[in-house]
């Protein structure tokens, strides 16, 4: 049985949810951004699965994958900053703490 | 072709399975170490689609980079991990059933599509073509991309700065 | 030499652009450096810009062969984009007025700001490095060779017209209604961006249609002509060609940076700015920009004339600008400040060239704009100058007596008053204002009385005739009679820096509408601003009745101002003579309205702003009454309701029930009593217990199960109202996320079933 397109896909989808569920049940900021790592890799899972099997002669598949690494690199250090920022403030990295999105 | 499904199949249970640690641990440092293994996993998808220098990148900045990065910060945090500290929030049992819906609806879709599939090898010098890409034709988003690394690095020791 | 001077045009915007640098860098802190690179680097740009334009006024055909300069700048997918300098007999007119003004107002802005007084502005530098970075956006405007490089040099305009205009940003007065410089600043900013998304629009439809925006390409014979042939049909509006289209779309930027009708209203409030700022944002640059652009433009609504003969997009423009030229003039007649009325005269003047280009008129508009661009930079600049020399007052009914306090102010300003009135023969703005007036009434003459040419004469020429009225007016309360106010009495001229710019401006503003006399009158040929900017269009036919209307409007237009107001001076505190005339004859309310601006900032606040405020309280309320709190309530209500009505089930049906088997079971017995009381009795006792047993048991069902039920309902929907509902709005980003979810799904389960 040959590995094809729709196997990376499916991992894909696999790990998106998962990490998916990892940013919605963890009470922990820091939880949750490893939550939004975990996405953003089946993302990059999904960009060159379908480089690979669509356009493999062009390589506008791994460009988007670099620059979603990039944007992961950034995004990871200004969330973890900000984590540390509001553990500094408030004592807690416990989201359901920080909510003064109500007031 | 067998071999190739097998280490496809390792793969997937490692980077799910490790996945799945992570979301359910409750040592929080414990999760840490499993994400490292799934972005291993990962790594180990990009060889499988011969974009080596993507699987050494995603080694080099997931594991080398973030992971430490996260662990880092767990340590900064380390009062609040304790033991005992519930790691799930209240609507936990929603969120995992709105997941597994929403990887149903997905898996439904996808394997419905029909996805036009090109059978033809990568170029011998993938690497070599990447390069001259990204300072040829896409040079502009490659600086705005080193523009918002410099961004994010200042504004992460802004924000993370010790008032003074 | 004509080479060399083209080669170095992109030179012209870069040196204002390094001094703004410059300035705001290193030399913050020493005022005399400051605004000597400012001006230094704006004479050279001056310096380059005159070669420019002085070589290709003596270049052979160059309306053909622009000189066209461009490097590829940056790739986007499988274009590039160009950036260079395109020299045509527009940039070259354009690159005579813009860099000599500008280099006038810089020198002019030396004296305003006070250096070398006590009065000194304390970010005196940063001022030079704003007004340099403004300069540097309106020429890198005026040269640029396509409409990317063209926009962004529109927005540095945008910004720095915020920067200026709320220079003095920490100025608050007394009266709260009064608008303070950061808001005016604010003001204008987001008043223009209202235009400027048009405009973005105009250019990304114009790319989408011709994959370019260099103007050798878009405005090629060929590209015009698909784009013309290019019919789109919209909901409501009907049928557009692709031309007419992009050029409205750009046009909505123009209305919002050149203060046309109904996007006018930041103009007069960017008073607030400095005098120089005013100068730059009402004569040389900003406002003049955006007709700049509808010149450029101009192929594409041409290019729908050639091919259907009648444009309604041209129609429409015109008669924006006829419409402004004239209500604007109107509100100009009833201003106290000085500035105001130069701001309103402004607007209306700008109205005059929108409504040339719309009824074709491409060499009068061009005409007009850089002959208004001098006379109406030198009346600023007098302005400021009045306004210095009276110690910051602005307001004209406490001037009055400044004629031999200064006269170089005074004579310049009637230069500058005499060719905005359009003063025949001698000024620059009788020429240019006449060549509008004529191609109107050709045009109208073309289509017939009841056609919109007909009324955009009609417009103008009364805006002409209240120009005159309201700029005489203006001259005769500020410099005519005795001081009305003590600042007035003390008043003295202002230094040379100020009073040079002055008379150089002044020379122009006599001078220039020479070069654009009508062939009728120089003889074939000698129309030289015409055969060197339009020959491709046909000229404007002289028509000596609309000149001769036109001269007696000005004159008389003056004279009429000189009865009200210069032959009788006012006294202090008087009532300005025309309220008073139009109170007798019952129209006070029409020059109270006049002074007001017809209302306009208030009708936009309490219609847009407010409407905005109202619209997110709205949406508020319906969030949050009228979606969470009501089906909170509703659930509760619903579910009270089940239990009182299963109450009354309960009560009345139930028991009811029980108690009518228990009495039929009595009635039973009874009847069989009567029919045997002995044999029966037992049967008949029994059926009375199980009557009774039976309305035990469904007392107990009733007690029990019913009320459980009813109860169950009530707490299952009020822990929906408590857990489901209420923590919905909880302030956790994890339950939002939750709900994106949960909404995702929705869409995605209704896309898949569909």
């Amino acid at each position: 049985m040959a590995v094809t397109l729709y196997w990376y896909l499916i991992v894909a989808a696999a790990l998106f949810c998962i990490g998916l569920y990892g940013v919605l049940s963890r009470r922990n900021a820091i939880g949750i951004l490893m939550g939004v790592e975990l996405m953003l890799n089946a993302v990059n899972i999904n960009l060159l699965a379908f480089w690979r099997y669509q356009t493999p002669s062009v390589m506008t598949g791994q460009i988007f994958a670099i620059f979603a690494f990039t944007v992961a690199a950034a995004e990871a250090a200004v969330g973890l900053a900000l984590v540390i920022a509001i553990y500094r403030n408030r004592d807690t990295v416990i989201i359901e703490d920080i909510n003064q999105l109500k007031e | 072709m067998m071999v190739h499904t097998t280490v496809f199949i390792v793969l997937g249970v490692v980077t799910l399975g490790a996945a799945l640690a992570v979301v359910t641990s409750k040592n929080l440092f414990h999760s840490a170490l499993f994400l490292m293994l799934s972005f291993v996993g990962v790594a180990g998808f990009y060889v499988l689609l011969e974009a080596p220098f993507l699987a050494a990148v995603q080694i080099l900045v997931y594991v080398g980079a973030i992971a430490v990065l996260i662990i880092f910060a767990i340590m900064l945090t380390r009062r609040l991990m304790a033991e005992d500290l519930v790691q799930r929030n209240a609507q936990w049992v929603w969120s995992a059933l709105g997941a597994l819906l929403l990887f149903g609806v997905l898996v439904v879709t996808l394997v419905q599509v029909n996805w036009p599939v090109v059978e033809a090898a990568v170029p011998e010098d993938s690497i070599t073509a990447l390069g001259q890409d990204l300072m040829g034709p896409y040079v502009i988003p490659f600086e705005a991309a080193s523009i918002l690394l410099l961004v994010a690095l200042v504004g992460a020791v802004i924000i993370a700065r010790e008032e003074e | 030499m004509q080479e060399f001077f083209f080669n170095i045009s992109w030179l012209i915007p870069l040196f204002p652009f390094v001094a703004f640098f410059v300035i705001i860098l290193f030399t913050q802190g020493n005022r005399k450096l400051s605004h000597s690179i400012s001006i230094a680097s704006m004479g050279i740009s001056w310096l380059i810009g005159w070669g420019v334009a002085f070589s290709a006024f003596t270049t052979a055909h160059l309306e053909e062969h622009p000189i066209h300069f461009h490097i590829d700048w940056f790739p986007i997918g499988s274009t590039w984009f160009q950036i260079g300098t395109w020299i045509d007999p527009l940039s070259a007119i354009m690159l005579f007025m813009v860099p000599f003004v500008c280099l006038m107002i810089f020198i002019y802005a030396v004296g305003y700001m006070g250096y070398g007084t006590d009065e000194v502005d304390p970010n005196y530098s940063r001022f030079f490095a704003y007004i340099s970075l403004f300069a540097a956006g309106m020429l890198g405007l005026v040269v640029s060779e396509n409409l990317l490089s063209l926009f962004i040099s529109w927005e540095i305009m945008g910004l720095c017209s915020y920067l200026l205009i709320g220079f003095w940003i920490d100025k608050n007065y007394p009266d709260p209604d009064q608008i303070t410089p950061r808001e005016a600043g604010l003001k204008a900013f987001l008043v223009t961006k209202i235009g400027d998304l048009f405009l973005l629009l105009g250019i990304l439809y114009l790319h989408s249609q011709t994959g370019s925006l260099s103007y050798d390409v878009v405005f090629s014979h060929g590209v015009l002509q698909t784009l013309a042939e290019n019919m789109v049909t919209l909901p409501l509006l009907g049928t557009w060609s692709a031309a007419s289209l992009i050029a409205l779309l750009i046009f909505g930027g123009v209305v919002g940076k050149s203060a046309q009708f109904p996007l006018h209203v930041w103009l007069p409030d960017a008073m607030e700015g400095p005098t120089p700022v005013s100068a730059l944002i009402h004569a040389a640059t900003m406002v003049s920009a955006g007709v700049f652009l509808v010149v450029r433009i101009f192929p594409l609504l041409n290019i729908v004339v050639e091919m259907e003969h009648h444009n309604p997009a041209m129609g429409f423009i015109a008669f924006i600008g006829a419409f402004t030229a004239f209500f604007s003039s109107t509100i100009a007649v009833a201003q106290d400040d000085i500035k105001g009325v130069l701001a309103y005269s402004t607007i209306s003047q700008l109205g005059y060239m929108i409504a040339a280009l719309g009824v074709g008129a491409y060499v009068a508009g061009a005409f007009h704009l850089i002959t208004h661009a001098f006379f109406k930079a030198l009346l600023f600049l007098g302005s400021g100058s009045v306004i210095i020399g009276c110690h910051h007052e602005q307001d004209m009914m406490e001037m009055g007596g400044l004629r031999e306090k200064m006269p170089i102010t005074f004579w310049t300003f009637v230069a500058g008053g005499f060719a905005l009135s359009g003063f025949p023969i001698i000024t620059a703005g009788f020429w240019s204002k006449d060549e509008i007036l004529a191609h109107a009434w050709h045009e109208f003459l073309h289509e017939g009385v009841v056609s919109w040419p007909f009324f955009v004469w009609l417009l103008l020429t009364l805006a002409a005739f209240l120009t005159a009225f309201y700029t005489g007016r203006q001259i005769w309360l500020t410099f005519l009679g005795k001081p009305r106010g003590h600042h007035a009495e003390h008043a003295h001229e202002t230094p040379f820096s100020m009073t040079v710019p002055l008379m150089m401006l002044a020379f122009f503003a006599l001078t220039l509408g020479f070069v654009g006399i009508p062939e009728e009158i120089v003889g074939h040929g000698n129309n030289w601003f015409h055969g060197f900017i339009g020959h491709e269009y046909p000229a404007t036919p002289l028509s000596v009745p609309v000149m001769l209307l036109s001269a007696l409007l000005a004159v008389g237009g003056l004279f009429l101002s000189w009865l009200v107001y210069g032959r009788k001076p006012l006294a202090h505190g008087e009532m300005d003579p025309l309220e008073r005339g139009m109170q007798k004859i019952k129209l006070g309310w029409l020059y109270v309205a006049m002074r007001q601006k017809f209302y306009f900032d208030e009708i936009y606040q309490a219609t847009f702003v407010q409407g905005s405020i109202k619209l997110a309280d709205i949406f508020y309320q319906i969030d949050y009454f009228w979606v969470i709190e009501p089906i909170v309530r509703f659930v509760a209500k619903i579910s009270r309701l089940l239990s009182k009505g299963t109450g009354i089930f309960d009560t009345i049906f139930i028991d009811k029930l029980v108690n009518m088997i228990g009495r039929v079971g009595v009635i039973f017995s009874d009847f069989l009593g009567v029919v045997d009381n002995k044999v029966l009795d037992g049967i008949v006792n029994s059926t009375g217990r199980g009557g009774v047993l039976l309305s035990f048991f469904s007392g107990l069902t009733d007690n029990k199960v019913i009320d459980g039920i009813v109860n169950r309902i009530a707490e299952v929907t009020g822990w929906i109202g408590v857990k489901i509902l209420r923590p919905i709005q909880t302030g956790k980003v994890q339950n939002y996320l939750l709900v994106v979810l949960v909404t995702i799904l929705a869409l995605l389960g209704l896309y898949l079933v569909y």
